[in-house]
């Protein structure tokens, strides 16, 4: 599945940069009936931490009230060169990642 | 004496102008774009924010991907897309001459699958066929819409405006009741746009996914209490060939955000 | 009990306008102000929640429900030792109260985040901030949700 991730490629050392990072997901919310009376069962992404070189930066607890295809944006220092890694986790073994490398002057 | 007045009045209408009452003159077209909010310009704007690019990327990774007992990708006909796709979609529905009709991309994606690739047809809104739809029509983004210039079309378009003239359904409606009389008002909450199907298939935000332009459609008549054509009808590609036609000049915007 | 002339009509006015009514409004279920009050309650415990530092944007005409932008930014000079732990997201009549948790640090240099929501009905939405200092901080906004006049049936 698709992941799209936003992060500068070079940043200053210090400087606050912005991460946005959209990924393929129904969020099937166990609410919704089909035609016939049937209960859709829940399929969500329950939880997206990124890491910076290993460390835990930013983590979301995400509920049936997130949108389709989740979308979430956070910031961070950019404090040296490396990668992020993101990592979503959800329903039903649910488990997908993507990385992106900035170099930090 | 008067009703032969009416019948020559009915002549000049049906011999004369190009346009039909009511009709969008060419520099009054605007796209559902120019209908939304700001927030919803922004997804569509930002392509790491815009949830269509999702697909866009799905389609990428179909397009080199072999398939179908011949063992052919898309690439391997076709090349890179970024060349030989640009400004496909913007000629979409076009005429086929072995079918002597209008096929739509969707269409033609799977008349490759079976002529070339060998390989079944996609179903109609399936993820792969959105995507391989969406991932060719992005390659014409910002292409002018000059569908239906094919003059072989003629009839077809013809007959795609008769049905959007056409009232139907409990609500006795027709598609220009509300988008060539009525655009730029309301409808409940909702804007109501020109119905100029520039971005397809795009992104709504009621749908929380990709949709083509015929699911759309087929929404608005169910929304007016008529029986919705099949998909790959041939009314509904002769639909579609009217929309895109009276949407000359557009630029193609696929993937779009409507709400 | 048989369906009334009266509740008949309500149910076809209701269908009638929308052609199909968007998913979300059949829901039967309904997060009520005393299920919002203990998911919040679940997160802060006895602490006082006080009003202020946190800033809701939600699009003043959300165009539909079942997608919202959202961005929650607080106060915070996001140093070693005044930083913001965390951001909890709330709201009154979808059928859970919670809509995420998200969790930041000294080393998030802002306060900040966006995502896009889902909101059944026109409602309250809670945000609550907690600080490094263990003291909670809360905004509500009144969200309207105008119900979008062509939709289809799940299908």
């Amino acid at each position: 599945m698709a992941a799209l991730i936003n992060v500068p490629t070079k940043a200053r050392r210090g400087e606050i940069i912005e991460i946005r990072t959209l990924t393929s997901h129904i969020m099937e919310t166990g609410f919704r009936h089909t035609a016939d009376g049937a209960l859709v069962p829940r399929d969500i992404i329950t939880s997206f931490t990124c890491r910076y070189n290993g460390t835990e930066i930013f983590r979301a607890d995400l509920f049936p009230a997130i949108a389709a295809n989740p979308y979430l944006s956070f910031f961070t220092v950019a404090k040296e060169s490396g990668k992020f890694e993101f990592e979503w986790i959800g329903d039903n073994g649910y488990s997908s990642s993507a990385s992106a490398s900035i170099t930090v002057e | 004496m008067s009703f032969w007045r009416a019948i020559a009045a009915a002549a000049l209408l049906a011999t004369g102008p190009a346009l039909l009452a009511g009709e969008i003159l060419p520099d009054a077209r605007r796209s559902g774009y120019s209908f939304m909010g700001p927030d919803t310009r922004a997804m569509q704007d930002d392509d790491t924010s815009n949830p269509g690019m999702l697909f866009v990327l799905d389609g990428e990774a179909l397009w080199t991907k072999r398939t179908g007992s011949a063992d052919k990708a898309c690439a391997d006909c076709h090349g890179d897309a970024r060349g030989s796709m640009k400004g496909v979609a913007a000629r979409y529905p076009a005429f086929d001459k072995a079918l002597a009709r209008p096929v739509t991309l969707d269409q033609r994606i799977n008349l490759c699958r079976s002529n070339h690739q060998q390989a079944p047809a996609l179903p109609y809104e399936s993820r792969d066929l959105l995507a391989l739809s969406a991932f060719v029509a992005h390659q014409s983004r910002g292409v002018a819409i000059t569908a239906g210039d094919d003059p072989q079309l003629k009839p077809f378009v013809d007959q795609g405006r008769d049905l959007f003239m056409q009232r139907e359904g409990q609500l006795n409606l027709a598609c220009t009741n509300c988008h060539d009389d009525n655009f730029n008002k309301r409808l409940a909450g909702a804007p109501i746009t020109q119905g100029q199907p520039t971005g397809y298939p795009l992104y709504r935000l009621e749908w929380q996914t990709l949709g083509s332009l015929e699911r759309r459609l087929r929404s608005c008549m169910t929304g007016v209490r008529a029986q919705a054509y099949d998909f790959g009808a041939p009314e509904l590609v002769a639909l579609e060939l009217y929309l895109m036609s009276r949407a000359h000049g557009l630029p193609m915007e696929t993937p779009a955000v409507r709400p | 009990m048989p369906t009334t002339r009266r509740q008949f009509l309500t149910l076809a006015g209701s269908v009638t306008v929308a052609g199909t009514i968007p998913i979300v409004t059949l829901r039967p279920l309904e997060a009520t102000p005393a299920m919002l009050n203990a998911a919040i309650r679940n997160v802060v415990g006895e602490a006082p929640v006080r009003t202020g530092k946190v800033k809701l944007d939600i699009p003043p005409l959300v165009e539909n429900g079942n997608t919202v932008p959202m961005t929650v930014s607080v106060a915070s000079p996001m140093t070693a030792d005044d930083y913001v732990k965390s951001i909890h997201v709330f709201n009154e009549k979808n059928p859970q109260p919670n809509i995420g948790n998200f969790h930041l640090g000294p080393s998030s240099g802002r306060a900040q985040i966006s995502t896009r929501i889902r909101l059944a009905d026109t409602q309250k939405v809670v945000a609550i901030a907690r600080l490094s200092d263990d003291t909670f901080w809360q905004v509500t906004t009144e969200i309207v949700v105008t119900l979008a006049a062509c939709t289809e049936e799940i299908n």
